[in-house]
């Protein structure tokens, strides 16, 4: 299973990485791609916008089903990732190169909650 | 406990996906079902469809109960080998299954039905021989399997795999079939590309899967599967009709012979012309999926998407929809996909066949 050490997670399914000034990129676990499926569209939030922690920010819909991407913590939409809305697949391909959408959160405190890899693989060993 | 195809260990062997599908343990695909797709229409692919289930009808009274049984009309088949698609209805008009009867002899039809329906079919099929007092033998043969080989260079590979088998299946004509050796090759499909279905013994379908990637046929799974009948135009039993619909309300009154003075099930039912019809939509747009039950708006009322996906050959989203009778082809209608209304183009299906685009903008 893959799950690198360095990034956080969500219990959703999302990687988190904390950059050096302060914002987190965020993607979709390789064990998220794997059980969508092939993706055919992603729709990436407007850059600006504001979002609560938990709060569903994105769409990735494979052939199979939609789901939802939230926010793995509060804070604005920094930037997102245009490469992905029209090469889907490069997610499948490669989960944590292809990221989502950056932000820059409200409140670095709530980044403390996120899992670590350990406790993410925990929750997907059982799944 | 799910049922198992002779092939189960041979999906596991490849790091197949499995799935429930209708109480057989299925590959929904063996990594990518895009690429699966397209391996289907550029070059050789291949399906194990056992789960399907091939019903062995033989007697004297054979030809005279499929007269009665079937909506479409067995008296079309006159040479062995030739084969029928055909509407299985209860007399209210409803379809019980879709099928295909092969006529093998006088005596002698095989029925293929769907997996999820085959018991159903099989105490219909009983009980409708029981009533009529008709004399045939009605056979589910469980110890068969069977592959679905499929894309413009499947037959030839086939060839290649199964010894005896071009001598046997080279001639035959679309939606006919031979022996050859233990094997019964059918010139039918569910992708609407060229190929062949192969219905062997059990205990030949491991060595025959085995030729077949040698020969570099590529295995495929029911995400495929349904990515290409769909594009195909080909209905899909539970999804775009049930017994709550009549074939004339599904796309499917080509099957259905009203013309002859025959009399069959569900015949009585079918006298009015239907309220609503089924139609091929192509989302306008790239993004957003079309999925069965979604609300469609159209200028003659409400209707609904019956099957909807993503299409890998037109890069977009495409469903059969079943909407008010009268919304013709280059009609625009309005699709409610997740909390938005799409915009989405009538067509007449098929959307592709034989690897063409036929729906152009």
């Amino acid at each position: 299973m893959n799950v690198p050490a360095e990034l956080r997670y969500t219990e959703s399914h999302e990687w988190v990485r904390t950059e050096s000034d302060g914002t987190i990129t965020v993607g979709i676990t390789d064990h998220a791609q794997e059980a969508l499926g092939d993706l055919v569209f992603i729709e990436l939030p407007e850059v600006g916008r504001r979002v609560e922690a938990g709060e569903a920010i994105a769409v990735v819909e494979s052939v199979k089903a939609a789901s939802d991407v939230y926010a793995p913590v509060g804070g604005e939409v920094a930037a997102v990732n245009s490469s992905v809305v029209d090469a889907p697949e490069k997610v499948n391909a490669d989960a944590y190169a292809n990221w989502l959408y950056k932000l820059k959160p409200a409140n670095a405190a709530e980044l403390a909650k996120l899992l670590d890899a350990s406790g993410y693989t925990k929750i997907v060993g059982e799944a | 406990m799910l049922k198992q195809t002779p092939l189960n260990a041979a999906h596991r062997a490849a790091g197949a996906k499995l799935v429930d599908f209708g109480g057989w343990e299925m590959p929904v695909s063996y990594g990518s079902q895009i690429e699966e797709h397209h391996a289907v229409r550029r070059d050789a692919g291949m399906f194990d469809v056992s789960h399907m289930l091939a019903v062995d009808l033989t007697g004297a009274d054979a030809r005279a109960y499929l007269r009665y049984a079937l909506a479409n009309n067995v008296d079309k088949l006159t040479k062995p080998g030739k084969a029928l698609y055909s509407c299985l209805l209860n007399p209210q008009g409803g379809v019980l299954d879709d099928l295909i009867v092969y006529f093998m002899r006088d005596d002698w039809f095989r029925i293929v039905v769907n997996a999820a329906t085959a018991d159903k079919d099989l105490a219909w099929f009983d009980s409708l021989a029981a009533q009529r007092g008709s004399a045939v033998s009605i056979a589910p043969r469980r110890d068969l399997a069977m592959v679905a080989v499929q894309g413009p260079h499947a037959r030839e590979k086939v060839w290649q795999a199964l010894p005896g088998s071009r001598e046997a299946s080279e001639g035959l004509k679309p939606f006919f079939a031979a022996q050859a050796g233990e094997a019964l090759i059918g010139r039918t499909g569910y992708t609407g590309e060229d190929g062949f279905e192969i219905t062997l013994p059990a205990t030949l379908a491991v060595p025959l899967w085995k030729a077949l990637v040698a020969a570099g046929v590529r295995p495929c799974g029911l995400g495929a599967r349904d990515t290409l009948r769909l594009e195909a135009g080909m209905n899909l039993y539970g999804q775009d009709m049930t017994e709550r619909e009549t074939p004339l309300e599904s796309g499917l009154a080509w099957t259905v012979d009203l013309m002859s003075a025959r009399d069959f099930v569900g015949k009585a039912a079918l006298a009015n012309p239907p309220q609503r019809t089924q139609v091929g939509l192509v989302l306008a747009d790239k993004g957003g999926v079309l999925r069965s039950h979604q609300k469609v708006a159209t200028a003659m009322g409400a209707g609904e998407v019956t099957s909807g996906t993503f299409s890998p050959t037109l890069g977009r989203s495409i469903a059969l929809a079943r909407l008010p009778a009268g919304v013709t082809p280059e009609a625009r209608v309005e699709v409610e996909v997740r909390d938005k209304k799409l915009a989405a183009r009538v067509v007449k299906p098929p959307f592709v066949r034989n690897g063409e685009v036929l729906v152009k903008d």
